[in-house]
């Protein structure tokens, strides 16, 4: 019998402070695996967000940087434009990149930055408690739609990862999800494919994680990844973009 | 045949593996671990097929799976 899976060197072997069943866990592990696998562990520099990520600093096995919240894509330009050497990356919550972060996310997509951007859609805020964030569905209640969202107040969900398609910096984006296992491995080819073409020097790739708060869903582990599944997934398509 | 190694330890107890696996192989305790949560077990008894289902779905890195 041989090990065919276990934990890999760039992710230290630590307890996470994420709730029960977070996709934030997953997906540390996912970028962990394909720097492991692409064997770019020691010129790897990770930009933190602030969101429930903020300590991801601590779990990986690489350099990282914390930038302000919403500023990560702004680091990691500078970063990488001094050591264009190294391999840069962000990840970042939808409040940090597609509400405080737009601006910064926008134009470094427009300038054709040569980084990969992991982008977690759980479409709530979830480090200050739930509240609504632009990728929020209709009809998602959070504490700050306790009703739901509504279009005419709150206006409509945010297809930033589509938006950002439009711009012709910009040489990848995908989206998936991490509602089942085989999901799971669809992510992490994406994440390595946005890796690959930032060692090839093609420009800005993107991948969107569709990912499980159940804390701010207000659901269980599991029928939060069902609600991926039969619900969130219907407002932002799997698959593709760019 | 596969087996699959626990960190119960570290097991938050969100049961994400115990719905996936095609077996029913992992069920949840009755104890408690050190976290104060419902960590869960292994059948070693059962056919682990080592499809690794548990171990990418784990938030937490808690399953090691040898085949
Ligand atoms: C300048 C500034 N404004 C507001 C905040 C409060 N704040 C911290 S995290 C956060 C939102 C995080 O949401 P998201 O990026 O979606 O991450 P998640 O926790 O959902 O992973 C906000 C508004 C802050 N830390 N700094
Ligand atoms: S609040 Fe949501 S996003 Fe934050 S750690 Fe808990 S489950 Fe994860
Ligand atoms: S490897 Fe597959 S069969 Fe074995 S315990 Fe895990 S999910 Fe079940
Ligand atoms: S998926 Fe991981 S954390 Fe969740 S119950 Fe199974 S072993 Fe425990
Ligand atoms: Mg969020």
């Amino acid at each position: 019998m041989k090990k065919t899976f276990k934990r890999c060197q760039s992710l230290y072997d630590l307890p996470a402070h994420y709730c029960p069943g977070c996709g934030h866990g997953i997906a540390h592990r996912l970028v962990a695996e394909v720097v492991q696998e692409l064997g770019i562990r020691e010129k790897t520099i990770g930009i933190a967000p602030v969101g429930c990520a903020v300590m991801a600093y601590d779990y990986w096995n690489f350099d990282c940087s914390e930038a302000a919240h919403g500023r990560a894509l702004a680091v990691a330009t500078a970063i990488k434009r001094v050591h264009p050497q190294n391999i840069v990356f962000t990840y970042q919550g939808d409040g940090d990149l597609a509400a405080i972060g737009t601006n910064e996310t926008i134009h470094a997509a427009n300038r054709g930055e040569n980084l990969s951007v992991v982008f977690i859609n759980n479409a709530v805020y979830g480090m200050t408690g739930g509240q609504l964030a632009p990728t929020t569905l209709l009809g998602q209640k959070t504490s700050t739609s306790i009703e739901g969202r509504e279009k005419k107040a709150h206006g409509y969900p945010l297809k930033i990862s589509e938006m950002l398609a439009l711009l012709p910096g910009v040489c990848y984006i995908e989206r998936v999800s991490l509602h089942s296992p085989p999901e799971v491995l669809k992510a992490k080819r994406a994440i390595k494919q946005a890796f690959k073409n930032q060692i090839n020097n093609l420009g800005f790739s993107l991948v969107e994680i569709l990912s499980p708060c159940p804390t701010y869903w207000g659901l269980a582990p599991k029928e939060s990844l069902d609600w991926i599944r039969d619900v969130m997934q219907k407002e932002f398509p799997l698959g593709r973009i760019k | 045949m596969a087996k699959i190694i626990i960190n119960q330890d570290r097991c938050k107890g969100c049961f994400l593996c115990v719905n996936f696996c095609p077996k029913g192989l992992i069920k949840k305790s009755v104890k408690l671990n050190k976290q104060g949560l419902n960590f869960v077990e292994f059948d070693s008894n059962g056919e682990c097929i080592g499809c690794m289902q548990c171990a990418v779905i784990c938030p937490d890195c808690c399953i090691e799976v040898d085949k």
